[in-house]
């Protein structure tokens, strides 16, 4: 696929659809307030930006899930490193990351929020806690997916443990740290609507709480396709970095990153 | 002289001895219960001597291998390089793998020049031994370019090359030839005998390949299986540089016949 003649075939597929849905609206008399038409979600959409409301808690949560991001990924590269290097470390805290795996990390929401505020904290918190778990995951599958071969050589060549870790399970391990940085970035952005649908004085997900308060239902929709648009770019600065860093891998499909995301658990 | 005294006693093993092996056991698991994977395994190797080991699979060639890479002690036995005992994994050992074992975030000449970064050798001198070797392959042109990008062939002698780059005292190659197609093989055959002739170092070859071990080989080991023993030994006695046509004489002819037959003797080729 591609070429300039299916990106046009595409983009009259998105008018196409659009003019569907206005004309069906307007002719169904579906209120507002239920299905709001394109044509009010953009003008929704031309007014925040243009009274700078939008833009404002736009950087607010733009901070929260940058932040929420380098936390929660920081901490779960390093404690995944150690869990992959050292058995007894896996040992002992094997009991928690089974039961943390398989709990829905945003239902910590709520106490997190009790517990740190209404402000930046505790989104930051909760950003970090349900970006951490993909990252740790893959981490540890990605630092353990050395072939024995290779370890091998590098032993028969007296290679220290940290020559090995630095110079062959690091760099094999890469694919996989970057798949589970490409979800704990789109997690960290769920994580921190979460945290303020639940309480917050601030930022995009907070004003979809009070739009759905006023019954603003084209504000809302307005505010998905920004926070679309938001996840899109931020996954594709990760996968940008990724094909520049792990130059090495063919990837043709975006099925492996399905994959990953499976092994990275759930929210 | 008879070859098999020759390889049997250890007493021979004089000072141009690389390898010696003496009474070399190894038994997975507990000692009693375990199971018995090498047996009394004697032999040594001169120096700038071309060894074949050829065994069944499940011979335990390749823990063989092993033990003489310093990957896996022995349970009983020892096995000394250049009068030293192996103990573990030391510097002055090349190994060749069953598959090139490259490092695609490395290039070729990244690749090659992997031990000498690992046991951090001089760069410089180095890096002109690695593109001397890069030449000495054919593979000059390609030394900036990634595993990916090259043949199969081509990938093993970037393995091979990498294993010299240091400068061993021995290559240990562990059926290094098996994955590639019957054409590219002969090849690399030709290849690897001159490389060892240009480079004047010590090989102990492992492979499954009869005739691959005759035309290579200085001395063929046979090797037994449950438990791994070693069973004939076999000079071959032909001129070198062996070109490949030597493979139809009838001399080659009776070198692989009578492998085959000790193979066979012994329950080894399924």
């Amino acid at each position: 696929m591609g070429g300039a003649k299916h990106f046009t075939l595409r983009l009259l597929l998105i008018a196409a659809v659009l003019g569907v849905w206005e004309t069906l609206v307007r002719i169904s008399g579906v209120p507002e307030y239920i299905l709001p038409p394109p044509s009010s979600i953009f003008r929704a959409m031309y007014v925040g930006i243009m009274s700078n409301v939008y833009p404002q808690h736009f950087m607010v949560t733009l901070t929260e899930t940058l932040l929420g991001f380098m936390v929660g990924t920081a901490l779960a590269f390093m404690l995944g490193t150690l869990v992959a290097l050292s058995r007894r470390v896996e040992y002992f805290l094997y009991p928690f990351i089974v039961m943390f795996q398989s709990m829905p990390k945003v239902a910590l929401a709520p106490l997190i929020v009790v517990w740190f505020g209404l402000g930046l904290t505790s989104k930051v918190i909760n950003a970090a806690l349900v970006a951490f778990f993909p990252l740790m995951v893959n981490t540890i599958a990605g630092l353990r997916s050395a072939e024995e071969d290779r370890i091998n050589l590098m032993r028969s060549l007296a290679a220290s443990r940290t020559q090995i870790f630095f110079m062959l399970q690091l760099p094999n391990a890469l694919p996989y740290i970057f798949a589970g940085l490409e979800i704990a970035m789109i997690f960290a952005l769920i994580g921190a609507i979460v945290a303020e649908f639940v309480g917050a004085e601030r930022g995009l997900g907070m004003l979809i709480q009070s739009m759905n308060f006023n019954m603003d239902v084209a504000g809302q929709f307005s505010i998905l396709l920004i926070l679309s648009m938001l996840g899109l770019i931020l996954n594709g600065m990760v996968a940008y970095a990724r094909k520049r860093l792990v130059f090495w891998e063919v990837r043709n499909t975006g099925e492996e990153t399905a994959n990953s995301s499976q092994k990275g658990g759930s929210i | 002289m008879n070859a098999l005294d020759r390889a049997a006693s250890p007493s021979r093993a004089a000072s141009t001895d690389v390898i010696a092996v003496d009474h070399l056991s190894l038994t997975y698991g507990k000692k009693d219960t375990g199971v018995l994977a090498l047996s009394d395994i004697s032999f040594s190797i001169a120096n700038g001597e071309f060894i074949s080991i050829v065994g069944p699979s499940g011979c335990g060639k390749s823990t063989l291998l092993k033990i003489l890479a310093g990957l896996l002690p022995p349970s009983e036995g020892v096995a000394t390089l250049n009068g030293t005992p192996i103990t573990g994994a030391r510097r002055d050992i090349g190994v060749v793998f069953q598959t090139p074992v490259l490092f695609p975030w490395r290039t070729v000449l990244q690749n090659v020049l992997l031990p000498a970064d690992v046991q951090k050798l001089d760069k410089e001198k180095m890096h002109k031994r690695a593109m001397d070797l890069v030449r000495l392959v054919g593979l000059e042109g390609f030394e900036n370019r990634y595993p990916r990008e090259l043949s199969g062939g081509m990938q093993q002698r970037v393995g091979i090359i990498r294993a010299l780059i240091h400068d061993p005292a021995i290559l240990l190659m562990d059926e290094p030839f098996g994955a590639l197609d019957a054409m590219t093989r002969e090849t690399m055959n030709v290849e690897l005998q001159r490389i060892w002739m240009e480079s004047g170092k010590t090989i102990l070859f492992i492979t499954h390949s009869t005739s691959e071990a005759v035309y290579l080989a200085d001395r063929v080991i046979v090797m037994t299986a449950r438990p791994g023993k070693i069973g004939d030994v076999f000079d071959v006695d032909l001129p070198r540089p062996r070109p490949l046509e030597v493979m139809n004489t009838e001399a080659f002819g009776a070198y692989v016949k009578r492998i085959r037959v000790a193979l066979n003797a012994d329950g080894g080729l399924d």
